[in-house]
């Protein structure tokens, strides 16, 4: 039987606090707390990376991976595959998306479960009409999680599920905005769809009632109402970024995952039409094991947005560009030929005299060695600013753009863009760590490669 | 290996150069036929018909030869295109001046053409060959790059940002200054040194006022063997040396490289002072015109010519030393910076002030019998960067 190896959550930096929204758009009433927030160069894709190489940390190789999302950055192009391809995997095994509704977390999940080193990546960025309930309550992020047959920091011990159809939420292919039925018509769905899933796994699994529940749902009543109805018996602790869609049931359990004892039972119920409900059962391994980033640190680790800002970011505001020509796309051939180095940052080290090429060179440019070259992967390396500039000329997504000359721990230079932070948080000699994004896109592509930021944040 | 040079085997014997600025109502085609005819003016002895060969210059303002053969309606001759960055015009020249020296034609001309202003964006624009996108420069602009130099050159030699700033003011304030003398500068006013610290902002420190001109414009010059010079001209300006050199552009991936030297240009400028015997360039050298693309480049270059110590430029640069009425005058013309720099004219555009400095038609300018002069021309970005070196001189040796 397979259980959780390892895991971990990602959410990005940003905030946009509901007062501002309230603020921005007028009407009063305000409302509390803040949603996270992707920035502008990330996507499901690249907060996808993030979770997926914080949970491989420990040097796990997944032999299979499934990507959840309700917000795919491609159609008809697998996604998981530049995830894969970040990861550094090479061409062997096997990625697949799982994109549609956020019940695909659950299908990525019992993947991943179902294989030994399956891997599930449950990413989200999650948008709504200006002023809607999506809008203001939504959340963006992502959670990874390895399964096999090793040594387990949580297994899980029984599944259950129910299904039907109803238009509780919806959105057709190309809308911007998913639409919805009045919420009392999918709570009186959804409770009983809920409560027949939990009742059977909890008697499979022989437990009363679990130390941990985890209730997601995009109907935020039905999960309420059913988080009263099967209480834990320590109270869950919701990181408050907002409803994570897709990622929403894998952030919430890594948060329980952080802070949960050995041998504790954790009830997850994800009800997206439908339920699906698992319950899993920690080890003493997870003590040891625990995620390097804990969920809760990095949701209060937030900068707040200008609404503006997160208007032009999730392109619902055209904002006037630099006088600058659009970059061109990146091409097809040339990016597979590069394929280690764009996506994985893979460059090279001369066998001859141990000089660090990235981009790979065939021919070594400290001592000429022709193709006498080794991988040399500086993805995981810390960096070091050695000069800097903020580029208030070129076209960005979010000017202005600021770059640094990076020197790599062990060998190793390239100019990078510097993401998630401000022109004040960068100095020569300003630590640094590597991070997948989405430089821009253009003519349909998006630019996928690697960026800085100032590390520990 | 060798680099022997060509050392007084040719000369300049006609020049022509078209103002440098935003010709709205100029194409590329009208900058080639008013620069020609300018040359040709100032050598009544030559026309068209005695010209054997051209070499034209232009970075992207067309391919081929065509560019200039239409225009000008050349007759079924030679007409050879090369690009090489923004050292475009230089390396028209020099490759003019080795068909010469050959033997292989009597009489050619190196032409450089750049029209800036119809693209509709800031700065220049790149034409990229298909890529993966992970080349830092296809967003990263120009005076980015070129800003990468202020932090490190203030880490490196613990130079007071603030006394950097002013080192900066100061080539900018220099340059327009002198650019304000000349009739064909695209900026022809003196600018304040507050006015020029306080400019809206680039990149990095560098404003506005840090950054050259983007320009059109159009020169040109007649090549022909130094012992045939005298038959066209009074006062013809001879070829002491040519050097060009592209580096490895390891600089953006290798360690080694600090920001605060362009390696290119120290080897190139060691070519050519050996090429035409020169020992000591501080005192040797009457007038350079270097590739002050930004301000910061012009300080490095100093030192990379061997003009200033390393680590002194900033502070020479404060004490006038390469004023017009300095110790080595630098950029008496205004430099890129208010001369303007349409790419491909720019190196041809150096040359013409030395040509107007030995024949004593610098105007305001003129220095005191100058003898030799130097122009250097930039392509790229530190680290990774061609660079281009030619010493010319009055008198033969």
């Amino acid at each position: 039987m397979t259980g959780i190896l390892g895991y971990a959550a990602y959410v990005p930096r940003f905030r946009l606090q509901r007062a501002e929204l309230a603020a921005a758009l007028g009407g009063g009433g305000g409302g509390r707390g803040a949603r996270a927030v992707a920035s502008y160069d990330e996507d499901t894709t690249t907060m996808g990376v993030e979770a997926a190489r914080r949970a491989l940390r420990n040097g796990d190789r997944p032999r299979s991976l499934a990507f959840a999302t309700t917000a795919p950055a491609y159609l008809d192009k697998t996604n998981a595959s530049a995830i894969h391809a970040a990861l550094d995997l090479g061409h062997e095994g096997f990625a697949v998306d799982m994109a549609g509704s956020a019940r695909s977390a659950i299908g990525a999940l019992r993947a991943a479960a179902s294989a030994d080193g399956g891997l599930a990546v449950l990413s989200d960025v999650r948008t709504g009409r200006p002023g809607s309930a999506d809008e203001r309550e939504g959340g963006d992020g992502a959670a990874a999680f390895l399964f096999g047959a090793g040594d387990a920091i949580a297994e899980v011990v029984a599944e259950a599920s129910t299904t039907a159809e109803f238009l509780d939420r919806w959105r057709l292919p190309g809308e911007s905005a998913s639409r919805s039925w009045e919420e009392r018509f999918g709570l009186e769905m959804y409770l009983p769809l809920i409560r027949d899933a939990v009742r059977r796994v909890l008697a499979d699994a022989g437990v009363d009632e679990p130390d941990h529940v985890i209730v997601s749902s995009p109907h935020a009543r039905a999960a309420k109402m059913a988080a009263k109805q099967f209480p834990g018996r320590v109270p869950e602790e919701i990181p408050p970024i907002g409803y994570a869609g897709a990622a929403d049931v894998g952030i919430r359990l890594a948060a329980v995952l952080d802070r949960a004892g050995p041998g504790e039972s954790i009830l997850v119920v994800s009800a997206v039409d439908g339920c699906d409900a698992m319950l899993l059962r920690t080890t003493p391994a997870l003590e040891r094991r625990r995620a390097a980033e804990p969920v809760s640190e990095q949701a209060e680790q937030g900068r707040d947005l200008l609404y503006a800002t997160y208007l032009t970011w999730r392109g619902l505001l055209e904002r006037e560009p630099p006088r600058r020509p659009e970059p061109e796309r990146p091409a097809g051939p040339p990016s597979a030929r590069s394929e280690a180095w764009k996506f994985g940052f893979v460059g090279t080290r001369c066998e001859a005299c141990g000089q660090v090429h990235v981009p790979p060179r065939r021919v070594c440019v400290s001592c000429g060695a022709v193709d006498r070259m080794a991988r040399a992967p500086l993805a995981g390396r810390p960096g070091v600013v050695v000069t800097y500039t903020v580029d208030r000329l070129a076209f960005s997504p979010s000017p202005p753009i600021i770059d640094a000359v990076v020197d790599f721990e062990g060998g190793g230079r390239y100019t990078l863009e510097i993401a998630d932070a401000t022109p004040d948080e960068v100095d020569i000699g300003t630590p640094l760590e590597l991070t997948f994004r989405r430089l821009y896109t253009v003519d349909g592509v998006h630019n996928y490669f690697w960026k800085a930021r100032p590390s520990g944040q | 290996m060798a680099s022997n040079g060509i050392r007084d085997r040719v000369a300049i014997v006609g020049m022509g150069c078209t103002p440098f600025g935003e010709h709205w109502d100029r194409s590329a085609d009208d900058l080639l036929v008013d620069a020609s005819e300018q040359c040709f003016a100032s050598t009544p002895a030559l026309t068209k018909d005695d010209v054997d060969a051209y070499w034209l210059g232009t970075m992207s303002s067309g391919q081929s030869g065509l560019v200039l053969s239409r225009p000008l309606g050349i007759d079924y001759k030679p007409v050879t295109r090369v690009e090489n960055f923004c050292a475009t015009g230089s390396e028209a020249f020099r490759n003019a001046c080795y068909a010469v020296a050959s033997g292989a034609y009597d009489v050619v001309m190196a032409v450089g053409v750049e029209k800036l202003k119809d693209s509709g964006y800031s700065g220049l624009v790149r034409s990229n060959v298909p890529g993966d996108g992970t080349a830092p420069e296809l967003t990263l602009t120009a005076p980015a790059a070129f800003s990468l130099l202020d932090p490190a050159y203030c880490n490196k030699y613990g130079v007071d940002p603030a006394d950097m700033r002013e080192a900066m003011t100061h080539v900018a304030w220099k340059n327009h200054a002198n650019g304000a003398k000349n009739e064909r500068a695209q900026f022809r006013n003196e600018v304040p040194k507050d006015k020029i610290a306080a400019s809206p902002l680039v990149a990095g420190r560098l404003g506005v006022f840090d950054c050259s001109g983007v320009s059109d414009g159009a020169a040109c010059a007649l090549i022909v063997r130094a012992e045939d010079a005298d038959r066209y001209t009074d006062q013809p300006m001879y070829v002491k040396a040519l050097s060009m050199v592209a580096g490895p552009a390891s600089g953006p991936i290798d360690s080694s490289y600090d920001y605060t030297t362009f390696p290119e240009v120290v080897r190139c400028g060691q070519d050519a002072y050996r090429q035409a015997g020169i020992s000591d360039p501080r005192e040797e050298i009457s007038l350079a015109e270097v590739h002050d693309c930004f301000t910061p480049t012009e300080l490095v270059l100093m030192e990379d010519l061997g003009f200033s110590d390393r680590g002194a430029a900033w502070s020479d640069e404060l004490e006038g030393a390469f004023d017009l009425d300095g110790r080595l005058p630098v950029n008496p013309d205004g430099g890129l910076k208010s001369f303007g720099h349409p790419v491909g004219a720019s190196g041809l555009r150096m040359l013409f002030e030395c040509w107007l400095q030995f024949r004593g038609e610098a105007g305001e300018r003129q220095l005191a019998v100058p003898q030799l002069g130097l122009t250097h021309n930039l392509g790229g970005r530190p680290g990774t960067c061609v660079s281009f070196v030619s010493i010319v001189g009055r008198e033969p040796s």
